[in-house]
Protein backbone atom coordinates (compact mmCIF):
# COMPACT_ATOMS: atom_id res chain seq x y z
CA UNK A 1 0.00 0.00 0.00
CA UNK A 2 1.09 3.40 -1.17
CA UNK A 3 1.70 5.83 2.16
CA UNK A 4 2.19 9.29 2.27
CA UNK A 5 5.34 10.68 4.26
CA UNK A 6 3.27 11.77 6.65
CA UNK A 7 1.32 9.38 7.44
CA UNK A 8 4.49 7.30 7.39
CA UNK A 9 5.66 9.62 10.18
CA UNK A 10 2.27 8.65 12.02
CA UNK A 11 3.22 5.14 11.95
CA UNK A 12 6.49 5.79 13.57
CA UNK A 13 4.57 7.29 16.18
CA UNK A 14 5.62 10.96 15.83
CA UNK A 15 2.76 12.16 16.69
CA UNK A 16 1.47 9.80 19.34
CA UNK A 17 0.63 6.39 20.23
CA UNK A 18 -3.05 6.60 19.39
CA UNK A 19 -2.88 7.77 15.79
CA UNK A 20 -0.39 5.54 15.06
CA UNK A 21 -2.51 2.91 16.24
CA UNK A 22 -5.55 3.91 14.46
CA UNK A 23 -3.49 4.32 11.27
CA UNK A 24 -2.12 0.53 12.00
CA UNK A 25 -5.64 -1.03 12.44
CA UNK A 26 -6.36 1.18 8.86
CA UNK A 27 -3.11 0.04 7.04
CA UNK A 28 -4.25 -3.72 8.18
CA UNK A 29 -7.29 -3.16 6.78
CA UNK A 30 -6.42 -1.71 3.53
CA UNK A 31 -3.70 -5.13 3.63
CA UNK A 32 -6.54 -7.43 3.77
CA UNK A 33 -8.28 -5.92 0.76
CA UNK A 34 -5.25 -4.58 -1.55
CA UNK A 35 -6.03 -1.40 -1.26
CA UNK A 36 -3.62 1.21 -3.38
CA UNK A 37 -3.53 4.06 -0.62
CA UNK A 38 -5.74 6.11 1.82
CA UNK A 39 -8.14 8.42 0.69
CA UNK A 40 -9.53 10.96 2.58
CA UNK A 41 -13.02 10.75 4.25
CA UNK A 42 -14.98 14.03 5.84
CA UNK A 43 -16.99 11.67 8.21
CA UNK A 44 -17.70 9.03 10.36
CA UNK A 45 -19.83 7.46 12.89
CA UNK A 46 -18.55 5.22 15.37
CA UNK A 47 -21.31 1.75 16.58
CA UNK A 48 -19.71 2.20 20.13
CA UNK A 49 -21.39 -0.41 21.85
CA UNK A 50 -20.09 -0.34 25.90
CA UNK A 51 -18.18 -3.66 25.57
CA UNK A 52 -14.84 -4.68 26.52
CA UNK A 53 -13.35 -4.31 23.47
CA UNK A 54 -14.78 -1.30 22.40
CA UNK A 55 -13.57 0.08 25.77
CA UNK A 56 -9.84 -0.73 25.35
CA UNK A 57 -9.45 0.98 21.80
CA UNK A 58 -11.52 3.99 22.35
CA UNK A 59 -9.78 4.17 25.93
CA UNK A 60 -6.18 3.67 24.22
CA UNK A 61 -6.84 6.50 21.84
CA UNK A 62 -8.35 8.73 23.86
CA UNK A 63 -5.42 8.82 26.59
CA UNK A 64 -2.48 8.92 24.18
CA UNK A 65 -3.74 12.40 22.86
CA UNK A 66 -5.47 11.06 19.65
CA UNK A 67 -8.36 13.48 18.55
CA UNK A 68 -11.00 12.81 16.10
CA UNK A 69 -9.94 14.70 12.92
CA UNK A 70 -13.34 14.89 11.38
CA UNK A 71 -17.25 14.68 12.43
CA UNK A 72 -17.24 11.57 14.29
CA UNK A 73 -20.80 10.55 15.69
CA UNK A 74 -21.35 7.17 18.32
CA UNK A 75 -24.08 5.01 18.38
CA UNK A 76 -26.11 4.47 21.72
CA UNK A 77 -25.10 3.00 24.84
CA UNK A 78 -27.22 3.84 27.91
CA UNK A 79 -28.55 6.61 30.33
CA UNK A 80 -26.72 5.39 33.24
CA UNK A 81 -28.65 7.74 35.43
CA UNK A 82 -31.97 7.40 34.10
CA UNK A 83 -31.95 2.87 34.45
CA UNK A 84 -29.35 3.34 37.62
CA UNK A 85 -32.84 4.62 39.54
CA UNK A 86 -34.90 1.87 38.22
CA UNK A 87 -33.13 -1.34 38.27
CA UNK A 88 -30.08 -3.07 39.66
CA UNK A 89 -27.88 -2.43 36.88
CA UNK A 90 -24.87 -4.25 37.75
CA UNK A 91 -22.12 -1.94 39.14
CA UNK A 92 -19.11 -2.96 36.85
CA UNK A 93 -21.20 -2.44 33.60
CA UNK A 94 -22.14 0.93 34.64
CA UNK A 95 -19.15 1.16 34.88
CA UNK A 96 -17.60 0.15 31.34
CA UNK A 97 -20.96 2.14 29.63
CA UNK A 98 -19.02 5.30 31.93
CA UNK A 99 -15.81 4.93 30.95
CA UNK A 100 -16.58 4.28 27.13
CA UNK A 101 -19.04 7.45 26.82
CA UNK A 102 -16.41 9.17 28.89
CA UNK A 103 -13.58 8.25 26.52
CA UNK A 104 -15.22 8.58 23.08
CA UNK A 105 -16.01 12.14 24.60
CA UNK A 106 -12.37 12.96 25.62
CA UNK A 107 -11.02 11.35 21.68
CA UNK A 108 -13.12 14.27 20.57
CA UNK A 109 -16.44 12.09 18.96
CA UNK A 110 -19.95 13.85 18.95
CA UNK A 111 -22.01 12.24 22.03
CA UNK A 112 -24.78 12.13 19.74
CA UNK A 113 -25.25 8.19 20.85
CA UNK A 114 -27.57 7.65 18.27
CA UNK A 115 -28.34 5.08 15.97
CA UNK A 116 -29.33 6.96 13.47
CA UNK A 117 -27.57 10.04 13.02
CA UNK A 118 -27.39 10.44 9.57
CA UNK A 119 -30.66 12.14 10.25
CA UNK A 120 -29.44 14.89 12.33
CA UNK A 121 -26.09 15.32 14.18
CA UNK A 122 -24.08 13.80 11.29
CA UNK A 123 -25.64 14.33 7.76
CA UNK A 124 -23.65 13.02 5.07
CA UNK A 125 -23.83 14.37 1.78
CA UNK A 126 -24.21 12.71 -1.57
CA UNK A 127 -21.02 11.82 -3.09
CA UNK A 128 -19.09 12.27 0.07
CA UNK A 129 -16.41 9.63 1.43
CA UNK A 130 -17.07 8.51 4.85
CA UNK A 131 -16.51 5.79 7.36
CA UNK A 132 -19.81 4.67 9.25
CA UNK A 133 -20.14 1.22 10.82
CA UNK A 134 -23.33 0.62 12.49
CA UNK A 135 -24.83 -2.48 10.16
CA UNK A 136 -28.16 -0.19 9.37
CA UNK A 137 -26.60 2.65 9.08
CA UNK A 138 -24.16 1.26 6.85
CA UNK A 139 -26.72 0.86 3.85
CA UNK A 140 -28.83 3.80 4.29
CA UNK A 141 -25.63 6.72 3.94
CA UNK A 142 -24.93 4.82 0.78
CA UNK A 143 -28.14 4.43 -0.43
CA UNK A 144 -30.62 7.18 0.25
CA UNK A 145 -28.00 8.93 0.73
CA UNK A 146 -25.40 8.23 -1.57
CA UNK A 147 -22.56 9.14 0.27
CA UNK A 148 -19.57 6.05 0.10
CA UNK A 149 -18.96 4.43 3.05
CA UNK A 150 -17.40 0.50 3.16
CA UNK A 151 -19.14 -2.05 6.25
CA UNK A 152 -17.12 -0.71 9.30
CA UNK A 153 -16.45 -1.71 12.68
CA UNK A 154 -16.56 0.81 15.26
CA UNK A 155 -12.74 0.93 15.81
CA UNK A 156 -12.47 0.94 12.18
CA UNK A 157 -14.64 3.70 11.78
CA UNK A 158 -13.04 5.26 14.71
CA UNK A 159 -9.30 5.24 13.14
CA UNK A 160 -10.92 7.11 10.06
CA UNK A 161 -12.46 9.71 12.14
CA UNK A 162 -9.32 10.03 13.77
CA UNK A 163 -7.03 10.01 10.69
CA UNK A 164 -9.17 11.34 8.55
CA UNK A 165 -9.01 9.10 6.23
CA UNK A 166 -9.79 5.52 5.07
CA UNK A 167 -8.68 2.73 2.70
CA UNK A 168 -9.74 2.53 -0.60
CA UNK A 169 -11.56 -0.33 -1.55
CA UNK A 170 -14.82 -2.08 -1.42
CA UNK A 171 -17.98 0.06 -1.39
CA UNK A 172 -15.42 3.03 -1.97
CA UNK A 173 -14.97 2.43 -5.65
CA UNK A 174 -17.55 2.43 -8.15
CA UNK A 175 -17.28 -0.64 -9.80
CA UNK A 176 -18.19 -2.37 -6.62
CA UNK A 177 -21.21 -0.43 -5.64
CA UNK A 178 -23.00 -2.32 -8.64
CA UNK A 179 -26.23 -4.46 -7.67
CA UNK A 180 -25.96 -8.09 -7.66
CA UNK A 181 -29.57 -9.87 -6.89
CA UNK A 182 -32.23 -8.63 -8.97
CA UNK A 183 -35.72 -8.31 -6.29
CA UNK A 184 -38.98 -8.42 -8.17
CA UNK A 185 -41.17 -6.65 -5.49
CA UNK A 186 -45.04 -8.00 -6.24
CA UNK A 187 -45.74 -7.07 -2.72
CA UNK A 188 -48.39 -4.04 -1.87
CA UNK A 189 -46.36 -2.23 1.04
CA UNK A 190 -48.19 -0.09 3.00
CA UNK A 191 -47.12 0.78 5.79
CA UNK A 192 -43.58 0.92 7.75
CA UNK A 193 -43.65 -2.39 9.56
CA UNK A 194 -44.30 -3.92 5.69
CA UNK A 195 -41.28 -2.48 4.87
CA UNK A 196 -39.24 -4.43 7.97
CA UNK A 197 -40.88 -7.60 6.73
CA UNK A 198 -39.10 -6.49 3.35
CA UNK A 199 -35.97 -5.95 4.69
CA UNK A 200 -36.27 -9.18 6.73
CA UNK A 201 -37.08 -11.19 4.15
CA UNK A 202 -34.59 -9.55 1.51
CA UNK A 203 -31.87 -10.55 3.63
CA UNK A 204 -32.39 -14.01 4.58
CA UNK A 205 -32.97 -14.51 1.10
CA UNK A 206 -29.43 -12.74 -0.24
CA UNK A 207 -27.44 -13.15 2.64
CA UNK A 208 -24.56 -10.97 1.44
CA UNK A 209 -25.25 -8.70 -1.74
CA UNK A 210 -26.25 -5.49 -3.47
CA UNK A 211 -29.60 -5.89 -4.06
CA UNK A 212 -31.82 -3.84 -6.68
CA UNK A 213 -35.10 -3.89 -5.58
CA UNK A 214 -38.23 -3.44 -8.84
CA UNK A 215 -41.71 -2.49 -8.58
CA UNK A 216 -41.77 -0.07 -5.34
CA UNK A 217 -44.96 1.71 -6.43
CA UNK A 218 -44.53 4.80 -4.20
CA UNK A 219 -41.85 6.58 -2.47
CA UNK A 220 -40.82 5.08 0.68
CA UNK A 221 -40.58 7.45 3.80
CA UNK A 222 -37.34 7.84 6.12
CA UNK A 223 -38.57 5.52 8.61
CA UNK A 224 -39.51 3.13 5.79
CA UNK A 225 -36.11 3.17 4.82
CA UNK A 226 -34.70 2.54 7.97
CA UNK A 227 -36.45 -0.34 8.53
CA UNK A 228 -35.85 -1.95 5.46
CA UNK A 229 -32.02 -1.28 5.93
CA UNK A 230 -31.77 -2.16 9.96
CA UNK A 231 -33.90 -5.43 9.29
CA UNK A 232 -32.35 -6.64 6.59
CA UNK A 233 -28.80 -6.47 8.46
CA UNK A 234 -30.15 -8.81 10.94
CA UNK A 235 -31.04 -11.26 8.55
CA UNK A 236 -28.37 -10.53 6.11
CA UNK A 237 -25.65 -8.13 5.42
CA UNK A 238 -26.95 -5.71 2.87
CA UNK A 239 -24.34 -2.58 2.94
CA UNK A 240 -26.33 -1.09 0.28
CA UNK A 241 -29.33 -1.66 -2.44
CA UNK A 242 -30.99 0.53 -4.92
CA UNK A 243 -34.71 0.84 -5.53
CA UNK A 244 -34.82 2.68 -8.98
CA UNK A 245 -36.22 6.01 -8.58
CA UNK A 246 -36.04 6.41 -4.98
CA UNK A 247 -32.52 6.23 -4.08
CA UNK A 248 -30.37 8.37 -5.20
CA UNK A 249 -27.50 6.31 -7.58
CA UNK A 250 -29.32 4.66 -10.29
CA UNK A 251 -32.66 6.05 -11.77
CA UNK A 252 -33.34 2.62 -13.75
CA UNK A 253 -32.39 -1.34 -13.07
CA UNK A 254 -30.08 -1.78 -15.46
CA UNK A 255 -27.64 1.31 -14.16
CA UNK A 256 -27.89 -0.10 -10.68
CA UNK A 257 -26.21 -3.37 -12.43
CA UNK A 258 -23.62 -1.36 -14.55
CA UNK A 259 -24.33 -3.43 -17.41
CA UNK A 260 -24.04 -6.59 -15.87
CA UNK A 261 -26.76 -9.15 -15.50
CA UNK A 262 -27.86 -10.18 -11.94
CA UNK A 263 -26.61 -13.10 -10.20
CA UNK A 264 -30.21 -14.01 -8.99
CA UNK A 265 -33.13 -13.12 -9.28
CA UNK A 266 -35.94 -13.22 -6.58
CA UNK A 267 -39.59 -11.88 -5.91
CA UNK A 268 -41.27 -11.06 -2.82
CA UNK A 269 -45.50 -11.37 -2.68
CA UNK A 270 -47.87 -10.73 0.30
CA UNK A 271 -47.25 -14.28 0.54
CA UNK A 272 -43.40 -14.01 1.86
CA UNK A 273 -44.01 -11.23 4.03
CA UNK A 274 -46.57 -13.06 5.65
CA UNK A 275 -44.62 -15.77 6.18
CA UNK A 276 -42.13 -13.72 7.41
CA UNK A 277 -44.33 -11.85 9.87
CA UNK A 278 -45.34 -15.60 10.87
CA UNK A 279 -41.93 -16.19 11.35
CA UNK A 280 -40.96 -14.08 14.32
CA UNK A 281 -44.28 -14.91 16.14
CA UNK A 282 -43.07 -17.31 18.81
CA UNK A 283 -45.72 -16.99 21.22
CA UNK A 284 -48.76 -15.31 22.62
CA UNK A 285 -50.75 -14.21 26.01
CA UNK A 286 -49.25 -12.00 28.78
CA UNK A 287 -46.69 -9.67 27.88
CA UNK A 288 -44.54 -7.83 30.22
CA UNK A 289 -43.01 -5.43 28.21
CA UNK A 290 -43.01 -3.07 24.85
CA UNK A 291 -40.17 -2.48 23.50
CA UNK A 292 -39.90 0.50 20.42
CA UNK A 293 -36.78 2.76 19.30
CA UNK A 294 -34.65 -0.30 17.51
CA UNK A 295 -33.54 1.46 15.47
CA UNK A 296 -34.39 4.48 17.24
CA UNK A 297 -37.33 6.52 16.38
CA UNK A 298 -37.51 9.70 14.85
CA UNK A 299 -39.93 12.24 16.29
CA UNK A 300 -42.15 11.32 13.84
CA UNK A 301 -42.45 7.77 15.16
CA UNK A 302 -42.86 9.20 18.69
CA UNK A 303 -45.34 11.75 17.57
CA UNK A 304 -47.41 8.27 16.07
CA UNK A 305 -46.66 6.80 19.66
CA UNK A 306 -48.19 9.68 21.60
CA UNK A 307 -51.11 9.41 19.29
CA UNK A 308 -52.07 5.63 19.85
CA UNK A 309 -50.96 6.49 23.70
CA UNK A 310 -53.63 9.85 23.97
CA UNK A 311 -56.01 9.29 27.20
CA UNK A 312 -55.20 5.80 27.40
CA UNK A 313 -53.69 3.88 30.13
CA UNK A 314 -50.97 0.85 29.55
CA UNK A 315 -51.67 -1.85 31.40
CA UNK A 316 -50.02 -2.12 35.14
CA UNK A 317 -47.78 -5.32 34.96
CA UNK A 318 -46.36 -4.05 31.17
CA UNK A 319 -43.63 -1.72 31.11
CA UNK A 320 -43.43 0.43 27.78
CA UNK A 321 -39.99 1.65 26.18
CA UNK A 322 -39.47 4.15 23.43
CA UNK A 323 -35.86 4.73 22.28
CA UNK A 324 -35.16 7.96 20.03
CA UNK A 325 -32.07 10.14 20.14
CA UNK A 326 -31.76 13.10 21.92
CA UNK A 327 -32.38 15.47 19.65
CA UNK A 328 -35.68 14.31 18.64
CA UNK A 329 -36.61 14.22 22.59
CA UNK A 330 -35.98 17.65 22.44
CA UNK A 331 -38.05 18.49 19.88
CA UNK A 332 -40.90 15.34 21.02
CA UNK A 333 -41.24 17.41 24.31
CA UNK A 334 -41.31 20.74 23.17
CA UNK A 335 -44.87 19.25 21.12
CA UNK A 336 -45.93 17.42 24.53
CA UNK A 337 -45.59 13.92 22.97
CA UNK A 338 -43.41 12.73 25.93
CA UNK A 339 -45.38 14.23 28.32
CA UNK A 340 -48.38 12.31 26.48
CA UNK A 341 -46.65 9.03 26.64
CA UNK A 342 -45.42 9.49 30.28
CA UNK A 343 -49.02 9.86 31.21
CA UNK A 344 -50.15 6.93 29.65
CA UNK A 345 -47.32 5.06 31.47
CA UNK A 346 -44.78 4.85 29.26
CA UNK A 347 -41.01 5.67 29.22
CA UNK A 348 -39.39 7.56 26.46
CA UNK A 349 -35.29 6.74 26.98
CA UNK A 350 -32.56 8.66 25.03
CA UNK A 351 -28.29 7.22 24.33
CA UNK A 352 -29.80 3.78 24.91
CA UNK A 353 -29.48 0.70 22.67
CA UNK A 354 -31.79 -2.46 23.38
CA UNK A 355 -28.61 -4.91 23.32
CA UNK A 356 -27.14 -3.39 26.99
CA UNK A 357 -26.92 -4.78 29.68
CA UNK A 358 -29.08 -2.11 31.46
CA UNK A 359 -32.38 -4.19 30.70
CA UNK A 360 -31.41 -7.27 32.99
CA UNK A 361 -34.63 -6.20 34.52
CA UNK A 362 -36.34 -8.38 31.98
CA UNK A 363 -33.89 -10.65 31.08
CA UNK A 364 -36.12 -13.78 32.07
CA UNK A 365 -39.66 -11.65 30.72
CA UNK A 366 -41.55 -11.98 27.70
CA UNK A 367 -42.25 -8.96 25.61
CA UNK A 368 -43.52 -7.76 21.76
CA UNK A 369 -41.81 -4.65 19.47
CA UNK A 370 -42.13 -3.88 16.29
CA UNK A 371 -38.63 -4.69 15.24
CA UNK A 372 -37.02 -8.05 14.23
CA UNK A 373 -33.46 -6.33 15.11
CA UNK A 374 -34.35 -5.87 18.98
CA UNK A 375 -35.95 -9.60 19.32
CA UNK A 376 -32.86 -10.67 17.95
CA UNK A 377 -30.54 -9.26 20.12
CA UNK A 378 -31.37 -11.69 23.23
CA UNK A 379 -31.88 -9.28 25.96
CA UNK A 380 -34.79 -11.26 27.33
CA UNK A 381 -36.73 -14.22 27.47
CA UNK A 382 -38.93 -13.97 24.40
CA UNK A 383 -39.70 -11.10 22.33
CA UNK A 384 -42.58 -11.19 19.95
CA UNK A 385 -42.54 -9.16 16.98
CA UNK A 386 -45.92 -7.08 15.95
CA UNK A 387 -46.88 -3.60 13.93
CA UNK A 388 -46.73 -0.72 16.25
CA UNK A 389 -50.63 -0.57 16.58
CA UNK A 390 -50.64 -3.92 17.72
CA UNK A 391 -47.72 -3.64 20.08
CA UNK A 392 -49.44 -0.38 21.87
CA UNK A 393 -53.15 -2.36 21.96
CA UNK A 394 -51.45 -5.36 23.31
CA UNK A 395 -49.60 -2.70 26.39
CA UNK A 396 -53.36 -1.19 27.03
CA UNK A 397 -54.32 -4.64 27.25
CA UNK A 398 -51.74 -6.45 28.90
CA UNK A 399 -51.29 -9.23 26.52
CA UNK A 400 -51.12 -10.40 22.89
CA UNK A 401 -53.00 -12.50 20.74
CA UNK B 1 -1.37 -40.10 7.35
CA UNK B 2 1.75 -39.03 6.06
CA UNK B 3 4.30 -37.02 7.62
CA UNK B 4 5.22 -33.55 6.49
CA UNK B 5 7.26 -31.14 7.33
CA UNK B 6 6.32 -28.17 4.79
CA UNK B 7 6.62 -23.97 4.64
CA UNK B 8 4.12 -21.74 2.53
CA UNK B 9 4.43 -18.15 1.82
CA UNK B 10 1.55 -16.21 3.01
CA UNK B 11 -0.01 -13.41 2.97
CA UNK B 12 0.11 -10.98 6.33
CA UNK B 13 -2.58 -8.90 7.06
CA UNK B 14 -1.52 -8.86 10.96
CA UNK B 15 1.45 -9.03 12.14
CA UNK B 16 3.78 -11.11 14.61
CA UNK B 17 4.08 -14.84 15.24
CA UNK B 18 2.50 -17.62 16.83
CA UNK B 19 2.45 -21.35 16.70
CA UNK B 20 0.46 -24.55 17.91
CA UNK B 21 -1.45 -27.45 17.06
CA UNK B 22 -3.98 -26.68 14.16
CA UNK B 23 -7.53 -27.18 14.57
CA UNK B 24 -9.22 -26.89 11.43
CA UNK B 25 -12.64 -25.63 11.08
CA UNK B 26 -14.32 -26.25 7.45
CA UNK B 27 -17.35 -23.38 8.64
CA UNK B 28 -17.01 -19.88 9.38
CA UNK B 29 -16.49 -18.48 13.13
CA UNK B 30 -18.06 -16.73 15.45
CA UNK B 31 -15.55 -16.19 18.91
CA UNK B 32 -18.75 -14.86 20.75
CA UNK B 33 -20.13 -18.54 20.57
CA UNK B 34 -17.12 -19.53 22.67
CA UNK B 35 -17.08 -20.32 26.43
CA UNK B 36 -15.23 -16.86 27.14
CA UNK B 37 -12.96 -19.02 29.27
CA UNK B 38 -11.68 -22.16 28.26
CA UNK B 39 -12.09 -21.64 24.04
CA UNK B 40 -14.49 -24.13 23.71
CA UNK B 41 -16.87 -23.94 21.37
CA UNK B 42 -20.51 -23.93 22.95
CA UNK B 43 -22.22 -23.35 18.89
CA UNK B 44 -24.38 -26.73 19.35
CA UNK B 45 -24.35 -26.95 15.67
CA UNK B 46 -20.82 -25.83 14.72
CA UNK B 47 -18.68 -28.74 13.48
CA UNK B 48 -15.96 -27.77 16.13
CA UNK B 49 -19.19 -28.12 18.83
CA UNK B 50 -17.17 -29.10 22.37
CA UNK B 51 -13.69 -28.28 20.76
CA UNK B 52 -11.86 -25.99 22.37
CA UNK B 53 -9.96 -23.32 20.41
CA UNK B 54 -7.40 -22.23 23.19
CA UNK B 55 -3.33 -21.77 21.84
CA UNK B 56 -4.45 -23.75 18.71
CA UNK B 57 -3.36 -22.64 15.40
CA UNK B 58 -7.17 -21.68 13.93
CA UNK B 59 -7.63 -22.63 10.32
CA UNK B 60 -11.31 -21.06 8.68
CA UNK B 61 -13.13 -19.75 5.69
CA UNK B 62 -13.99 -17.21 7.43
CA UNK B 63 -16.04 -15.09 10.42
CA UNK B 64 -19.65 -14.42 10.74
CA UNK B 65 -21.77 -12.49 12.76
CA UNK B 66 -21.97 -8.83 13.70
CA UNK B 67 -18.98 -6.80 14.26
CA UNK B 68 -19.71 -6.10 18.06
CA UNK B 69 -20.37 -9.61 18.69
CA UNK B 70 -17.74 -10.89 16.92
CA UNK B 71 -14.68 -8.37 18.45
CA UNK B 72 -16.02 -8.92 21.64
CA UNK B 73 -16.05 -12.55 21.67
CA UNK B 74 -12.11 -13.00 20.49
CA UNK B 75 -11.21 -10.28 23.39
CA UNK B 76 -12.73 -12.37 25.71
CA UNK B 77 -11.34 -15.23 24.93
CA UNK B 78 -7.47 -13.34 24.89
CA UNK B 79 -8.28 -11.93 28.26
CA UNK B 80 -8.64 -15.23 29.66
CA UNK B 81 -5.49 -16.60 27.94
CA UNK B 82 -7.78 -18.71 26.08
CA UNK B 83 -7.42 -17.34 22.20
CA UNK B 84 -5.92 -18.70 19.37
CA UNK B 85 -2.14 -18.14 18.71
CA UNK B 86 -2.57 -17.38 15.12
CA UNK B 87 -5.14 -17.37 12.46
CA UNK B 88 -5.26 -18.87 8.55
CA UNK B 89 -8.34 -17.57 6.87
CA UNK B 90 -9.54 -18.00 3.75
CA UNK B 91 -11.80 -15.00 2.44
CA UNK B 92 -11.10 -11.87 5.09
CA UNK B 93 -13.55 -9.07 5.92
CA UNK B 94 -13.21 -5.89 8.19
CA UNK B 95 -14.40 -7.06 11.39
CA UNK B 96 -11.82 -9.95 11.42
CA UNK B 97 -8.83 -7.47 10.55
CA UNK B 98 -9.98 -5.73 13.59
CA UNK B 99 -10.74 -8.26 16.28
CA UNK B 100 -7.00 -9.66 15.48
CA UNK B 101 -5.78 -6.21 15.59
CA UNK B 102 -7.08 -5.46 18.88
CA UNK B 103 -6.15 -8.78 20.50
CA UNK B 104 -2.27 -8.72 18.88
CA UNK B 105 -2.98 -11.93 16.96
CA UNK B 106 -0.86 -12.93 14.02
CA UNK B 107 -3.72 -13.15 11.14
CA UNK B 108 -2.63 -14.23 7.71
CA UNK B 109 -4.22 -15.36 4.09
CA UNK B 110 -3.71 -16.24 0.37
CA UNK B 111 -1.50 -19.69 1.33
CA UNK B 112 0.31 -20.39 -1.50
CA UNK B 113 -1.91 -23.84 -1.50
CA UNK B 114 -5.43 -24.30 0.04
CA UNK B 115 -4.80 -24.81 3.26
CA UNK B 116 -8.06 -27.12 3.83
CA UNK B 117 -6.16 -29.36 1.29
CA UNK B 118 -2.73 -29.48 3.39
CA UNK B 119 -3.31 -28.30 7.26
CA UNK B 120 -5.48 -31.20 9.40
CA UNK B 121 -6.38 -31.01 12.47
CA UNK B 122 -3.89 -31.99 15.07
CA UNK B 123 -0.88 -30.99 12.66
CA UNK B 124 2.03 -28.44 14.29
CA UNK B 125 1.76 -25.15 12.61
CA UNK B 126 4.12 -21.88 13.09
CA UNK B 127 2.56 -18.83 11.49
CA UNK B 128 5.34 -16.31 11.38
CA UNK B 129 3.40 -13.30 9.69
CA UNK B 130 5.96 -10.98 9.67
CA UNK B 131 7.93 -13.25 7.30
CA UNK B 132 4.91 -14.40 5.41
CA UNK B 133 5.35 -17.92 6.21
CA UNK B 134 3.49 -20.84 7.26
CA UNK B 135 5.27 -23.98 8.40
CA UNK B 136 3.38 -27.17 8.70
CA UNK B 137 4.79 -30.67 10.35
CA UNK B 138 3.27 -33.76 10.81
CA UNK B 139 5.02 -36.40 12.65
Amino acid sequence: MYLTKEEERILAGEFGEGTQKALELLVAIGGAYDAEKMIPISRAHAASSGQEGDLYFVELLANSGARCKVPTSTNPVYDIEYFDKLFDVPKDEGEVARRVMDAYKRVGAIPSWSCVPYLAENIPLYGETVAFSESSATPYVNSVIGARTNREAAQSALAAGVIGKAPEYGLLIRENRKGTHLVKVEAILKDEFDYTLLGYYVGKRIGYGIPVLKGISRQPSTEEFINFCAMSNVSGAISMFYMPEFTVEASTVEEAFQGDVPKDKISVTDHELRQACDELQTTSGGIDFVMLGCPHYTLKQVRDVAKLLNGKKIHDGVSFWVCTSATAKVLAERNGYVDTIERAGGHVVVDTCIDEPCWIAYKDQVGITDSPKCAYYRRFKEAMVARLQDCVEAAIRGRWG
Amino acid sequence: MKSLDVTLKCHKIIGGYGEGEALVSHEPICFYLTDPKTGVVRERSHELAGKNLANKVLVFPSGKASSVVQIDGLFKLASHNVAPKALIVKDVETVLVVSAFLVKIPLVDRLEKDPFEIIQTGDFVKVDAEKCRVTITRK
